[in-house]
């Protein structure tokens, strides 16, 4: 194991054991504060509460990401096809962006009347505009060398997408996709919360708030340490995605290989 | 089907950026079948605009050119090796036959035979960042001819390189144009580059970009490493130095 991965594993245990000893020491109650090892043990005592809820979660996060994949990707192509329709849709992505999904989030539930498709809209809204934009950059990113040389063989506007355009932006792409991996998962829990309820089935925010009312701090955090530990894993998942489609030819995938 | 060369007349062309900027100045310019010439000039005279524009890249703003209509008929070598970056070597050399629409097959079989032809055989699967620079500037140049093309334009090809490298590929490329016969319009600000490898050098001013003079490599002398230190090439250089410092001052 190299050291990128021991390294914030020694300290990340350090931290824990650290955390735990304090607790302890100081006697501080649960309700305010529960030690780690608290914490791991109602993640298993409450699994069969909490892996139904991770499960809503990571769905709508999937379905969200899957949903911004589509529609930030045809849209940087199309915008990267007429600079009219780039012109006009552009500001309105924009505005999307900037609005905060806490703000509209209660305007689509209503609208949507169905909590779950309201949820997969506020957190499609958060993660398709870095997918949208950097695809953009990476279609316009081209040597324009290489435009001319397409040129010069007369390869037209579709081939010159598809042999030229398309893979010089797949490492933008890429990187917006993992930007917008952790974002949907931010906008499946913040939607959750806005909600303030589950829809048939209820995600790890809904279970946090229910923890909360109930006071039960340390079920509270074992839902946390799940949130947590799927964004890290949606990461993982994506930073391998990119690793293995860029390593034979991009820059950004040779780190450590010479 | 043996290439041969097309000839190309560039008439009375002008060239104004939208800037305001002009470029080029009443450039004319014939150049023979199957010729070799060099077009020498200091940087920002306007060689990489008039290969452009030779080559129907960029409108002339007045006057015209001929050249070969067909879209395989013309190669062009940019300064930098301009690959892409995903795609192995062979699939760059394989791509102006790719975008003829030639079968699989055939295209495979045709850059096979032109990266081998620049001394690149065994090197098919290697992606360009596994390529030192003066390979990569090997596959640009296989690529350019692997469509057999009558017109090869090359905007200084080698100018990044170090002089071995650069020295080989002088020899490789005399040796593909002496094998095919192409038409040959190499751009350089080399004096030594254009002497070694051309039979007429086109010497180019700047303010506004124009020619000012011409210059013929008269010598009966093979054209191999020994024609470098010969007395016509140090004769010729010295001409095409005194002509190149009369064009920058005029
Ligand atoms: N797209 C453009 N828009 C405006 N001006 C341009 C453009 N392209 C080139 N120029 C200008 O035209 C002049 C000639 O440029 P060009 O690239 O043809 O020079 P060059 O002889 O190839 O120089 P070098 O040897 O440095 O490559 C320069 O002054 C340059 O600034
Ligand atoms: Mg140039």
């Amino acid at each position: 194991m190299s050291v990128k991965v021991v390294a914030p594993l020694v300290l990340g245990l350090l931290v824990l054991g650290l955390w735990e000893e304090a607790v302890r020491a100081l006697a501080v109650p649960p309700y305010i504060l529960p030690g780690p090892i608290l914490i791991a043990r109602t993640l298993v005592a409450d699994w069969s509460t909490l892996a139904p809820s991770l499960w809503v979660t990571l769905s709508i996060t999937l379905a969200a990401l899957g949903a911004a994949v589509v529609v930030g990707g045809v849209l940087a192509v199309l915008f990267s096809l007429s600079r009219w329709v780039e012109l006009s849709l552009f500001p309105y992505a924009v505005v999307l962006q900037v609005t905060p999904v806490v703000a509209i989030a209660p305007l689509i539930i209503v609208w949507a009347n169905d909590v779950d498709l309201s949820l997969l809209i506020c957190a499609w809204l958060v993660a398709f505009f870095p997918i949208l934009s950097n695809t953009i950059l990476g279609l316009r990113s081209v040597d324009r060398n290489l435009l001319s040389l397409f040129e010069l063989y007369g390869a037209g506007r579709w081939r010159t997408l598809v042999y030229l355009r398309l893979p010089a932006a797949l490492p933008y792409f890429l990187g917006g996709l993992r930007i917008s991996g952790g974002l949907a998962l931010i906008g499946a829990v913040v939607a959750e919360f806005v909600a303030g309820t589950g829809g048939n089935a209820s995600g790890l925010a809904w279970r946090i708030l229910e923890a909360g009312y109930q006071l039960k701090v340390p079920r509270m955090f074992a839902a946390l340490a799940l949130i947590s530990a799927t964004g890290i894993a949606i990461f993982l998942v994506l930073t391998l995605l990119s690793h293995l489609l860029l390593r034979r030819w991009h820059e950004s995938a040779l780190d450590g290989q010479e | 089907m043996p290439a041969t060369g097309a000839p190309v007349r560039v008439s009375a062309v002008s060239k104004h950026f939208d800037n305001g900027l002009q470029a080029l100045s009443d450039v004319s310019l014939t150049v023979a079948a199957g010729e070799f010439v060099s077009l020498l000039g200091p940087s920002g005279c306007g060689k990489t605009t008039l290969l452009r524009i030779i080559a129907g890249l960029a409108t002339p703003t007045s006057g015209s050119v001929g050249r070969p209509t067909g879209r395989h008929d013309m190669g062009f070598v940019f300064q930098e090796p301009t690959l892409m970056p995903w795609a192995t070597a062979l699939a760059n050399v394989e791509l102006p036959l790719k975008l003829a629409g030639l079968a699989r097959s055939e295209r495979r079989a045709r850059a096979e035979d032109a990266l081998a032809g620049v001394g690149l055989a065994g090197f098919e699967k290697s992606y360009p960042r596994e390529l030192s620079g003066g390979m990569k500037m090997r596959v640009s140049i296989a690529r350019a001819l692997v469509t057999q093309p009558r017109l090869l334009l090359m905007d200084e090809p080698f100018a990044a390189l170090d002089e071995i490298s650069r020295h080989r590929l002088n020899l490789d490329l005399l040796a593909l144009w002496q094998q095919r016969r192409f038409t040959a319009i190499f751009v350089t600000h080399s004096v030594f580059e254009s002497v070694f490898l051309s039979q007429r050098i086109v010497i180019m001013g700047t303010r506004p970009g124009r020619i000012a003079s011409e210059l013929p490599v008269a010598t009966s002398h093979a054209r191999d490493e020994a024609f470098r230190t010969s007395a016509d090439y140090v004769a010729i250089c010295r001409l095409a130095s005194a002509q190149l410092g009369q064009a920058m001052a005029a």
